[in-house]
Order: structure tokens, then sequence, then C-alpha cells
């Protein structure tokens, strides 16, 4: 089940360095460090207001964190070295023969996606309800269909250049609808669909704009137990045959315990635990701070690892 | 100085003019979210309400002042707020709930029918109305021979505005009905579940917005003595612009923009040129939005991701 | 520590449940301001609603019926006239008795007829077909005007010049508001700028008409950028404002810049357009001349005719084109969630300020043409009515909607127009009625009453803009309103 081990820190696709994310007062994500390995499927997991949005919309650009480096390498190697230089060089990226570099913090929400291939899904989905679910997934790909319709000139004058670029992108999405099982709803607008199938076209879709990183907001919430299940398969093709790394946040401990290679643990906006399934599931903070035990056996934790005492959830928490 | 000084009190003047209407404006929006476009119209409307009394009024033998004012603001206050209840009836009602730009359409529609019913009605050339009430207080006497002056229409026109705001900010802060008005800006759904009456709530809105309007026209009527059937759409932009530039949905917002569109009129058209000055409001209200984009005093906008 | 946050979450679910009762027991009783079902008859209840209806009439229009202000010699008079007073009264009293009694009286209200019709004529592809009929009566019209109506074809083609003008501008405007969801309300700026470019161009540089009509949709354009920057991060009905106020800006300009745009006097002897230099015009080298017919002033007016429908086409083509490249599906992912857009690497700006710039653009040629028709302009032909008019258009029509801005310019304009006409309301009213009067009075009803009747406007569903294997329209309650509706 498990790929190999560590290679969140051998390989690592993403890296997150003392990030801070301070809203006035509130400190929502506190000195977070971790790091995402390449073709992993990689958990953030934590209780509800751990902070875990708030890291995906910084990786993502929706938020510019208060402090921190957020680097994500898209291909190859790259040395610590290339990556100090960058950072030193204030420019947002460098794309060399060896791999490029993207710090994330510094570019625009559109950018990571256009240029850095960071693709992501919301919490809330967001489709474009209006439209069918085939344009969904043609808009995905707008940016390399403008460049082929000659930044719409070249389109509008009806090339053959565009026209093929447009065949190809729609076999591309139809590929992904095949994929998410919604081919035989591809001409139906995407507010119709039932929730399961709209967040699996909101992956679809995220996947259509060929990034290298994946992040998925809950991707299972509201989904049933077949759907889960279904949501799995997909996760584990995604990374298994397109190479793509997944960061996801999730609450269903069934998917994330099944599906991760590598989970890490908020609480309050910090880190308390980072490892494999089995590592993290007998991790006593994270049984003490996620899980929900009674508070004796709190109290029992508390004494034995001499840690702050965390608060215990509702049982419904943890579910 | 004194120059600065005569044009600031005719700006606070001008600017509690366009307050009264915005209040209006932002009231609406703040309850419907909607731009209730014929609210210019409606304080159009009460300034030929309360012409039509005065002359009424006159012609009837009536001529103490006081008590005309009185008769004059009463009435003007209570058939504008029946257009107002009747517009919303009419056209913004049947379309609550549906397509947000629907009632923008009713609206704009409302508002060219009102002008010309006017124009219909009551002819379109300009009514001219003699000052009624002349004099008033000499601040400052330079010995160069400029006078800084303040009327008593401009202090009866501050002086209105300042207990109108008072009173309708005790209104919305204090009774059950601004409980409920704030209520259903939060959530309608939510506070007709809990029972409040939602359909009365928005129609009461609509009835104090007019209503100030009303006092807002019968000023202008009073303050600048020419009324016409047009007068409805300049006040209305820009008692919409103050409202915007204020922070629509705020009731002090709609006051301080009242205020600074005023005196950035006045203050332009006398240190400037008077042709530009409507440039200069809206440039003005441009710039702020660029940097505060939910106006001065708006709630920013926070966005949910 | 612990045991204050412990406490607070022990407490929580206790709170919801306490708010949740709350709720439940608002909603087991009556809602405290929910009348009594009325227990009267139908005949009581007409009776009742038709007073109380026909008092409102009199209370609103006591002050504009019964009294009106006149100017008299040394200051204002005022006359009354109560019987126009007591005629409304009793017409709204009768009208309001026998809706209530006859239409109203069972459950439903009239409006429940109208939604089953519009329900049950959804599905037909009505769309094509009727495209294509107004397409070639459009083609025809010239031809088929002078063989059937002689009489009148020199005022009813000048009036489809004038509706051609308003489908173009509610096409260019449909990119802006119906597609991109951007909600402008000083479109008719763009639509000056083009005058005025065209115009000036032409007066100073002594250009041809199809010189300047690119130059002056590209200037049309470059304000639409230059315009569309600053208000790029404004939502909603702060979009609105700005829009409406850049409308006003322009024309005040236009009126105070005496010495380069004349001011209210305007610009006066702009050139009409030729045909490959052909004039339409009596004597040697006109159009007539060149092809050795007889000269009609006919023949000016047909060819005008065939400019601005090949302008509006051309409209129609680029955005129907478009709106199937990247760009314009782009335009419609931002109408339905820039956040979503923004997350597929799509550069809004770029988005905003294309739909922007194509908008104007379009206005701008409308614009020339404007120009070239009248042969004169004034910042009068600008003003913020005309914005609302446009608007109006695209949404009566049917945001998005192409068929749609068509029909709305139909009935809109034409119908209005077709008001002068009604001189034969003066046998009915008198002599001193004069039916021009009421033209925009019965526009700013119509308005309201066509939008009361369909809020989504007249054709109001989505086509896409890609199919895999079946065309299927979109119903308008899915497709979103974009910024600021």
């Amino acid at each position: 089940m498990l790929k190999q081990n560590r290679n969140w820190s051998a390989d690592p696709v993403l890296s997150v360095e003392h990030l801070t994310m301070r809203f006035g007062g509130l400190v929502a994500v506190d000195d977070l460090s971790f790091d995402v390995g390449r073709g992993d499927i990689t958990a953030l997991i934590g209780p509800n207001g751990a902070g875990k949005t708030t890291v995906f919309n910084c990786v993502t650009g929706f938020y510019k964190p208060t402090e921190g480096r957020i680097a994500l390498r898209r291909d190859g190697s790259v040395t610590p070295e290339a990556l100090a230089e960058l950072t030193r060089s204030g420019r947002q990226y460098a794309e060399g023969d060896k791999g490029s570099i993207f710090l994330l913090e510094r570019m625009a929400d559109f950018k990571i996606t256009e240029v850095a291939g960071v693709a992501r899904t919301f919490q809330n989905i967001r489709l474009f309800g209006g439209m069918t679910v085939l344009e969904n997934l043609l808009v995905a790909q707008h940016n390399e269909l403008m460049r082929a319709s000659g930044y719409t000139i070249g389109g509008l004058l009806g090339l053959p250049g565009y026209r093929r670029a447009a065949e190809a992108a729609k076999e591309t999405a139809v590929e992904w609808l095949r994929r998410v099982n919604l081919l035989d709803r591809a001409d139906d607008p995407a507010a119709d669909l039932p929730y399961g199938a709209q967040r699996r076209l909101e992956i679809a879709r995220a996947l259509c704009t060929n990034p290298v990183l994946l992040c998925l907001d809950e991707p299972a919430a509201g989904l049933n137990p077949r759907e889960s299940a279904e949501l799995n398969t997909l996760l584990k093709y995604i990374r298994d045959d397109h190479g793509v790394s997944v960061l996801l946040i999730e609450h269903d401990m069934g998917v994330v315990m099944e599906i991760s290679d590598h989970i890490i643990v908020l609480d309050y906006g910090k880190k308390i635990s980072d490892g494999t399934a089995p590592e993290v599931r007998s991790d006593p903070k994270v049984i003490a701070a996620y899980l929900g035990v009674d508070d004796e056996e709190v109290e029992d934790v508390e004494r034995d690892l001499e840690v702050k005492p965390a608060p215990t959830r509702a049982e419904g928490d943890a579910r | 100085m004194e120059y600065f000084l005569q044009q600031l009190i005719n700006g606070v003047t001008l600017g509690s003019i366009y307050g009264l209407i915005a209040i209006g404006y932002t009231m609406v929006y703040g309850i419907i979210g909607m731009i209730n476009f014929a609210h210019g119209e409606i304080f159009m409307i009460g300034s030929f309400i309360a012409l039509a009394v005065f002359l009424g009024l006159a012609a009837l033998g009536i001529t103490f002042l006081p008590l005309v004012l009185l008769i004059m603001v009463i009435v003007a206050m209570i058939c504008t707020a029946a257009w107002g209840w009747t517009i919303e009836r009419v056209a913004y009602r049947p379309l609550r709930g549906s397509f947000r730009l629907a009632p923008l359409i009713t609206a704009i529609g409302m508002s060219i029918f009102l002008q010309n019913f006017v124009q219909v009605t009551q002819g379109a050339r300009v009514k001219p109305l003699p000052p009624q009430i002349q004099g008033g207080l000499i601040l400052m006497d330079s010995h160069d021979g400029i006078v800084v002056q303040i009327s008593w229409m401009q202090i009866i026109i501050i002086v209105m505005t300042v207990v109108l705001m008072t009173a309708f900010s005790l209104i919305i802060s204090k009774t059950s009905l601004g409980r409920q008005q704030r209520a259903c800006e939060q959530d309608r759904k939510m506070a007709s579940l809990l029972g409040v009456n939602v359909d009365r709530t928005i129609s009461l809105t609509f009835v104090m917005g007019a209503s100030l309007a009303a006092v807002a026209g019968m000023m202008y009527l009073l303050y600048y003595g020419v009324i016409d059937f047009y007068i409805g759409f300049i006040a209305g932009v820009k008692a919409f612009t103050a409202a915007v530039l204020g922070g629509i949905g705020s009731l002090p917002g709609a006051m301080l923009g009242g205020l600074a569109i005023g005196l950035i009129e006045t203050f332009w058209s006398g240190y400037f040129s008077v042709e530009y000055k409507d440039v200069a409001a809206f440039s003005i209200l441009a710039i702020v939005l660029i940097f505060l984009p939910s106006g001065l005093l708006g709630r920013p906008e926070v966005e949910k991701v | 520590m612990a045991d204050i946050t412990q406490s607070a979450s022990a407490n929580r679910p206790e709170g919801a449940e306490r708010l949740s009762e709350d709720r439940r027991e608002a909603m087991r009783g009556e809602p405290p301001f929910v009348e009594a079902p009325a227990e009267d008859s139908r005949l009581v209840r007409a009776l009742k609603e038709a007073g109380i209806t026909a008092g409102l009439i009199a209370v609103l229009t006591f002050f504009f019926f019964f009294m009106k202000t006149d100017i008299a010699v040394g200051g204002l008079s005022l006359t009354v006239d109560p019987w126009t007073w007591f005629v409304a009264i009793a017409i709204t009293f009768v009208g309001r008795f026998l809706l209530t009694f006859f239409v109203f009286a069972g459950e439903r209200p009239a409006v429940g007829g109208w939604k089953k019709i519009a329900a049950a004529t959804a599905g037909w592809p009505i769309g094509k077909v009727v495209g294509a009929v107004l397409l070639f009566v459009a083609l025809t019209l010239p031809f088929l005007l002078t063989i059937f109506l002689p009489s009148q074809d020199r005022y009813l083609l000048d009036l489809a010049i004038l509706i051609l003008t308003y489908v173009m501008l509610g096409w260019g405007l449909n990119i802006v508001v119906g597609l991109a969801g951007l909600l402008d309300l000083g479109y008719v700026a763009f639509y000056a700028v083009g005058a005025y470019s065209f115009a000036l161009l032409a007066t100073n540089f002594d250009l041809g008409f199809w010189v300047c009509l690119p130059m002056a949709g590209l200037f049309a354009a470059l304000w639409g950028v230059m315009l569309g920057f600053p208000v790029l991060r404004l939502r909603g009905d702060y979009l609105a404002i700005v829009t409406l106020a850049f409308g006003e800006i322009i024309r005040v300009v236009l009126l105070n810049w005496y010495t380069f745009t004349g001011g209210p006097n305007g610009i006066l002897g702009i050139p009409k357009p030729t045909l490959f230099g052909l004039e339409f015009s009596r004597g040697k080298g006109s159009f007539s001349d060149f092809f050795g017919i007889e000269y009609s002033s006919i023949q000016r007016f047909i060819f005008l005719y065939y400019i601005i429908l090949a302008l509006a086409l051309l409209t129609n083509f680029v955005t129907m084109r478009m709106r199937k490249l990247p760009v314009g599906r782009a335009w419609e992912a931002l109408r339905e969630d820039e956040i979503a857009c923004r997350s597929l690497g799509i550069n809004t700006t770029n988005v905003k300020l294309t739909a922007f710039a194509t908008g104007a653009m379009f206005g701008g040629f409308a614009g020339s043409f404007f120009a070239t028709r009248q042969g004169f302009i004034s910042p009068e032909s600008f003003t913020f009515i005309e914005s609302a008019i446009i608007l109006a258009i695209v949404v009566l029509g049917g945001l998005g909607s192409q068929l749609g801005v068509v029909i709305a310019s139909v009935v809109m304009i034409g119908g209005i127009e077709l008001l002068r006409n009604l001189t034969g309301l003066q046998a009915i009213f008198g002599t001193g009625f004069d039916p021009t009067q009421y033209r925009m009075l019965i526009f700013g009803l119509a308005m309201v009453l066509i939008m009361v009747w369909k809020p989504r406007g007249l054709v109001s569903t989505r086509s896409p803009s890609a199919i895999y294997k079946e065309k299927k329209a979109i119903g308008a309650d899915l497709v979103a309103q974009g910024e600021g509706h």
C-alpha cells in the first residue's frame, strides 16, 4: 500500500518552510514547515479550525502569507543552493535545465496554476454551474487554448492550428470525463449534477490544467461510502498513472488512512505530527489532540508525554 | 479664509440634502441589496408635492410661515412615502428573490416613468418659487467687505438633517422595527422563519427612505427656489454616489458621503470651475473606490475561498 | 485552560440545541404578523381591494392630477382639475375590481398562466427558426418596404436603421454584461467616444467613412481598457456606479471642452458615407449618376441601412465566434465564478479588460455610424438614459442571448417609435392629446411590466458553447449573474 518510505524528504515537490499567516491578531498558521513528496498522496489533517484551508490558500496564492517560503520544484533535482539563490534574487521563479523552482508566496494565484502547475479544488465546490460539464473542462485548458488561438485572432479567423488544438482539448476533456465516470453527463449544466458528481467534476477540471501538484480541499466531504471508495481509486490512479502529487485536506479518516503515503497533522496552526499513516495513527499526540479520547486518558497521555494540554473535541468530530 | 468659510457652509448645506437622499439608497441597498434607481425621482416628487401644498395653502389663505412649513413637511412626507410604498409593491416586490438585475431594470423603468409622469402632469417648464425665508446670521464681517453668512434656510436644513439623522439612527438601533430591519439585512429567510414580517419590514424601509427624500425635496425647493421634473436624476445620481462613497449599506456612511460630495462640489465650483464640479465629484468617487473598494465606512468584503 | 475550552465545547451542542428548539418553537405557531385568513366573499373582497387601490391612487395622484402648478405672471399659480383626478380614481377602482373579481379570484394569480405558456414553449427549437426568419427579413427589408409599403418606406427604413443601431449597441453591451457579467451603466461613453472620434477625424483630417470607422472603434476600445483598469478591483454595484460616473464624466467633458468638441453645439457637417467614393447625392460622380439610374433620396437610406446591418451582423458574428473561443468561454466562466477562474490559471484582469475593450469597440462602431447618419452630434445624444435603454434591451432580451436583444430592440425602440403615429387616439382624448408626450412614459411602464412578467428576459436559456453529443439548452435559473447583479 505504501510507496517507498520518506519520499518527502528525499524528493519533495513542495516545501513549506516557516509558514505563518496572521489575520489581525489571530494566528491561523504558526511557523509551519512540511514537505510534500513527489508522486505521493499527502494528507493534511487536523481538527476544525486547525488552519488547513489557510495553508491551502497560501500554497495556491489566494492568501499572501505573513511569513515563510513555499517552494515548488517542478521537475528533477534542485539544489538547495539554487533555491537560496532564487530566494535572494527576488524573482518569482527560475526555470533551468536541472529543474525549475517556483516561490509560490511571491506569485499571483492564477500564475501559480498557469506557470508553476498547482491546481486546486474548493471545500464548497466552485463549478461554473451554468456551463456544461464539458465547457467546465475546456475553461480549465484556457491558457493552452489561448496560445493556440493566437490570442483570439487566429481563432476568429478560423485558422487550422486552433481547430486542431480545440479538438485536442476536447479529447483531453472527454478522456477525463470517462475517467471520472461523467461522460454521459457531458452536455448537462454542471449545477444539475448530484453532489458526488460535482466533486468528481471539480477534480477532473483541476486536472485539465495539467498540474504537477493537485490540492484537494475535503474531496470526500458529503460523499457516501461507495463514492468515497471511487474517490480513493481515482486519487490512486492520478498518482500512479499521471505522476501528479496530491495534497489533500480530509476529515474522512477512512479515506485518509487508506490512500495517504504521508500524513501531516495540524492543530492550532502548528504541526503536531508528520509521518506515514501507521506512524501518525499511533502517535499519542495525535490521539490526544485529534481523535478525541476521554478526559482521564488525556491526563494519562499528558503525564506520559509532558506536552501542553490539548483540548478534547466532541466525539462527532473524529468520525 | 472668509471665502473658504462661506464655501464650507454652503457645502455642508448641499451635503445635508445629498445625505438625506443617500440614506434612502443606503437603507434599501442594505435590506434588499438593490440600487433603487427611482429614489431620485422620489425626491423630485417630494419637492413637487411640497410646492403644490405650498400653493394650495396660499390659495386657502394660510400664510403663517411656520404652520405652512409644518404642513408642507407632513403632507410631503406622507404622500411621498405612499409613492415609495407603491413603487416597491408594484415594481420590486414581484421580483424579490429572482434575478438580481431585474429589479435594477424595473427601477430604471420606474424612474423614466415617474419623470415623464411629472412632466406630463405638471409641465416641463422650470417652476420658480420666490425665497420664503430670508436673512441669516452674519458670522464674520471683515473690513474689506467680505461677509460670511449662514442663512436661516441653511440653518434649518442643517438642523433638520441632524434631527432626522439622529431620529432614524435611533429607530434603526433601538426599536424593534430597526432590529427587524437589521435582521432582514443579515438573512432574510432566517428572519422570516423567526417571525419577522419581511414584506412589511422592506415596505417600511422604502417608506422611511421616501419620507426622508421628501424632506430633502422640500428643502431643495425652499433653498434653491427652482424645481423641474429633471432634478431627481441629477440629485439621485449624486446621492447614490454619496451612498457608495460612504460605503453603501451604512447609515453614517451615507451622511458622510453626502457631506463629502457636497463639499467637493462646492469647493470645486468655488475655487476651480463650475462646469467640472460633477467631474470632480465622480473622479473622487472613482479614486476613493480604487483604494477603498467598499467605500469610506463600508464593511470590507472578505474574499472567502 | 483545558477546563475553559472544555466547558465551552461542552456547552456548544446545548446552545445549538436550544437555538434549534427556539426555531422549532417559532415555526410551530402562526408567525406573529400574519393576519387571520380573510373570510370575505369574493365580491366583498374585490370591492375592498378596489377601494384600497383607488384610495391609494387618490393619494398618489392628488398633487399631480388634481392640482396643477403653472407659471403665471409674477410667480406660480395653481389650477385645480378635479375631473382628471376623479376619472383616474374611477378607472383604478373599476380596473382593480374587475381584476380581483375575475382574474385573481382563483388561488393562483394570473402570472401562473403566463408561466405555463412559457414552460410549454421552453423546449421548442424556435430560436434558430426565428433567427433565420429575422435575418431574411433584415436582408430584404428595403425591398419588402418598397414593394409593400411604398408610401411610408423612408420613415420605416429610418426606423429600421434606428432599431439596428440599438441592436448593435445591445450586442456590444451583451458581451460585457451578458457574457462577462460585469454591470456597466456607462456604456454610452463608448458610443460617444466612437461618435466623437469619428466626427473629429472626419471633419479635421478630411478622412472618409471607411478609414474613420475602424479608427473610431479602436479609440473606443482603448477607452474601454483605460476605463476598465481602475474598476477591475470593484465588485457589483460599486462597479455599476463607477461606470455610470465615467459615462457622466465623458459627457460633461464633451459638453465643456468647447475648443475641441464644440461644447453643447456639437460637431456639424460630418461627411456621409460613400460607396467606393460614390456619393449619394444629385449630380456628377454620384451613385445614381454612375449607375445611370434616377436619383432618389431613398438610395442613401438603403445604403445606410445596409451599412448598419453589416456592422450589426459583424458584431453578432464576432461575438458568436468568440463565445466558442477560449476568451469567450473565460468571460462566461468569469460570470459564473471568478475565484474558480483564478484557480484554473486564468488571468481575470485580462479577461475583464478584453470584455470591456470588445464591448467598447462595437459601441464605438455604432457611435461612428450614428455620427455619419445624423451628420451632426452633440453631447445631448449621450446621456445616461441611453445607457439605461441599452442595458434595458440587453436585460429584457435575456442576458447573453443575441436573439433576445433583437426582439427587445424591435419591441422597445420600434414599439415606442410607433406610438408617435397613434394620432387616432386624438379622436378619443381630444385634439390636445399629443401621443409623443406619452412615449417615454409608456416606455418606462413597459420596462417595468416586461420585467415583472419575465424577470429573466424574453429569451432566457443559455446555449452551450461546446457540445459533446447533443445540444441542450441551459435553464436560466442555473446560469449565474456575475458581478453586481
